[in-house]
């Protein structure tokens, strides 16, 4: 692989609370993520995957160990410097989608963008583009309420794609959508890997989901227990 | 970005419509009472200073004792003045041209089933010559008759109309207390003064007809001195000061135990009333002002808790700590100026309307409005600051993991 890496985490440990209570949610990781990966990671309940996707999305920072995200060392960036990096370079697509309430798809779709300071004219065009990305031009005025929950995802992706991210992070994306739906949403996820070139690391409860991706991840109790490329899709 | 999130907070206000207002109530009536308060007290004060001019710049009033007007140390404890007194002074100072005595309490006057608690006054001609009355029915005093002090009155309008009705009252006894007098003329009408006093209630006796059957005494309680057209009243004032001291034996080094008042100083002294109200007034707006604040602290805390999942995905998404202090700071801080443009609006219209009441101009004050402005911005920045911090510091995965 030539591909120049985006992530590298190395023996990152995250600990919560101290003492007898102290929870290891992340046991000394070492992962390196290469520009147009796509990675699935997979693990049982509790077994550290949102905390693994916190630290690698710059909204947590580990215990202990190194994490370096485009050769920056985030450990030693404040907090508004770390939003930076979120600001410019990641993408989110959450659990819950997490859209605005009463806020048009448009307009949370525009939301990255307005801390990019850009203009609103600039704005509607580049999110307008990425609802078509996902297929969804025609819904730009709808509240995120009068939207089916795929729909909604498909929002939520395209507010992450809005801002041309280095690499898309998504926690369960399909986790409360039915199985068609569902493949939908991963179809146009390996579209956009393929053909986009994005870097997408996404957890998921759901082995038919995590064939899309290249590579799988095994995670249990806060350790990497098997790294290997996926079957790939039957 | 500065526009985005002022269009942000405009949405987030008008949301919640119901619930915006209720928050800007507090700051709507605290700058509401201060623009009416001001513009009526500013509109007493014009028309005192119309009514000041009307009286004329050359009146003085000597009373004994100091700061008569604001409760000085001496009210009470001076001796009163005497006719001598009055004289004197009209005599020995070349600016003053007449120097009326005048003696006052308040007392009953009754004629047949018609009673009225009225200010009988005792003096003698001169008090309508410095005063400017004009008969409108009847006589003044003849000479023998102040001398004599016979019991004859002179009756001002309202006491007229309370013991008359429309009738005739020269020739007829009234009672004044346990005194019967006969009324011998009536004054033309001056109307109501500033503050809506009455100056028509009373009834004027010849001064030792007072002295000897009300009051007891001798006394003459204030000299009502006209100055000579075209004299300096600042120059008339210190002569007449001059002459007061050697006539009350006041040495070299003693105050003042009595206090010459010209018009001018009856302006500041009304407006000082005004003043004290307005500035009472003040007070109560800005405890308004304080609670208003705390309203909006109270709506902006249980909006930022209602709002913890979007504060979350704002920080995620890149918003840095001072992007969401902004965003929140401004909604508190248009909610504070919103309620302070409801809050002029209503208060111009209360002072116009209080105005019209008290019947003097409408006059708002253009700073007043303007500070008020200000003021109710900086309400907002200083309650809606803590809220907004509260937002900024939120941890974003914890913020989205909200319920
Ligand atoms: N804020 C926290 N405070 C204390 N412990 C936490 C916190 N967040 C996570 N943990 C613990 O860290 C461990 C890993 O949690 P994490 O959410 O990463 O698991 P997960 O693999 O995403 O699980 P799931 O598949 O159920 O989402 C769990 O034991 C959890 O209880
Ligand atoms: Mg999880």
């Amino acid at each position: 692989m030539a591909e120049p890496p985006v992530i590298v985490l190395e023996r990152i440990s995250r600990v919560y609370g101290t003492g007898e209570i102290a929870v290891r949610a992340l046991d000394g990781i070492d992962l390196t993520v290469r520009a147009g990966e796509f990675i699935a990671i997979m693990g049982p309940s509790g077994s550290g995957k949102s905390t693994a996707m916190n630290v690698i999305g710059c909204l947590d920072t580990p215990s202990s160990g190194n994490y370096r995200f485009m050769g920056v060392e985030v450990a030693g960036l404040t907090r508004d410097q770390r939003a930076l990096l979120r600001r410019h370079y990641i993408g989110f697509v959450f659990q819950g989608y997490n859209l605005l309430p009463r806020t048009s798809a448009l307009q949370n779709v525009e939301l990255p963008l307005i801390y990019r300071g850009r203009g609103r004219a600039e704005r509607q065009k580049a999110a307008l583009e990425a609802l078509a990305r996902v297929g969804l031009e025609s819904r730009a005025a709808h509240d995120p309420g009068r939207l089916s929950g795929g729909q909604q995802q498909r929002v939520a992706i395209a507010r992450a794609l809005v801002g041309a991210p280095k690499i898309m992070l998504a926690d369960e994306p399909t986790g409360n959508l039915d199985t068609r739906t569902s493949v939908e949403i991963m179809e146009m996820l390996r579209g956009l890997n393929r053909e986009g070139g994005l870097t997408i690391v996404m957890v998921t409860h759901e082995p038919d989901m995590a064939r899309y991706a290249d590579r799988l991840i095994w995670m249990v109790d806060g350790r990497i227990a098997r790294d290997e490329p996926t079957p790939g899709i039957a | 970005m500065l526009a985005e999130t002022l269009r942000l907070a405009v949405q987030a206000i008008f949301r919640n419509a119901l619930r915006s207002a209720l928050t800007m109530l507090g700051i709507v009536i605290g700058v509401a009472s201060v623009i009416a308060m001001v513009t009526v007290g500013r509109g007493s004060t014009e028309q005192v200073a119309s009514d000041v001019r009307k009286l004329g710049t050359n009146v003085a009033i000597v009373v004994p004792g100091q700061g008569a007007m604001r409760g000085g140390p001496h009210v009470g404890t001076a001796p009163m003045f005497t006719l001598r007194i009055n004289d004197a002074v009209e005599a020995g100072v070349a600016a003053v041209a007449v120097s009326a005595p005048i003696s006052q309490t308040r007392e009953r006057a009754i004629f047949g089933s018609a009673n009225r608690m009225t200010e009988v006054v005792g003096t003698d001609n001169r008090y309508f010559e410095a005063a400017r009355w004009q008969v409108a029915a009847g006589r003044l005093f003849e000479e023998g008759e102040v001398r004599a002090g016979r019991t004859l009155c002179i009756l001002g309008e309202t006491l007229r109309q309370a013991l008359f009705g429309s009738g005739d009252p020269v020739g007829a006894t009234i009672r004044i207390g346990a005194l019967s007098c006969r009324v011998i003329g009536l004054l033309r009408s001056k109307g109501a003064s500033t503050f809506g006093a009455d100056q028509d209630d009373f009834v004027i006796l010849p001064l030792a007809a007072f002295q000897r059957r009300i009051a007891g005494n001798s006394d003459v309680q204030t000299l009502y001195v006209s100055i000579r057209e075209g004299a300096a009243v600042d120059a008339a004032r210190e002569e007449i000061t001059r002459l007061m001291r050697e006539l009350r034996r006041i040495g070299p080094g003693e105050d003042d135990d009595f206090e010459v008042l010209d018009t001018r100083q009856f302006a500041t002294m009304l407006t000082g009333i005004t003043g004290i109200l307005t500035g009472l007034l003040s007070a109560v707006a800005a405890v308004s002002l304080l609670v208003g604040g705390i309203g909006i602290m109270n709506i902006m805390l249980v909006s930022v808790t209602e709002r913890t999942r979007e504060i979350g995905i704002r920080l995620a998404i890149g918003a840095q700590a001072r992007d969401v202090l902004a965003q929140f700071l401004i909604e508190a801080i248009i909610l504070s100026m919103l309620g302070g443009v409801v809050g002029i609006l209503a208060g111009l219209g209360l002072g116009l309307a209080g105005a019209r009441m008290l019947s003097v101009p409408f006059a708002p004050d253009p700073l007043t409005v303007l500070v008020s402005f200000g003021f109710s911005a900086l309400v907002g920045i200083i309650f809606g600051f803590f809220p907004a911090r509260r937002a900024a510091r939120m941890d974003p995965i914890e913020a989205l993991r909200h319920e």
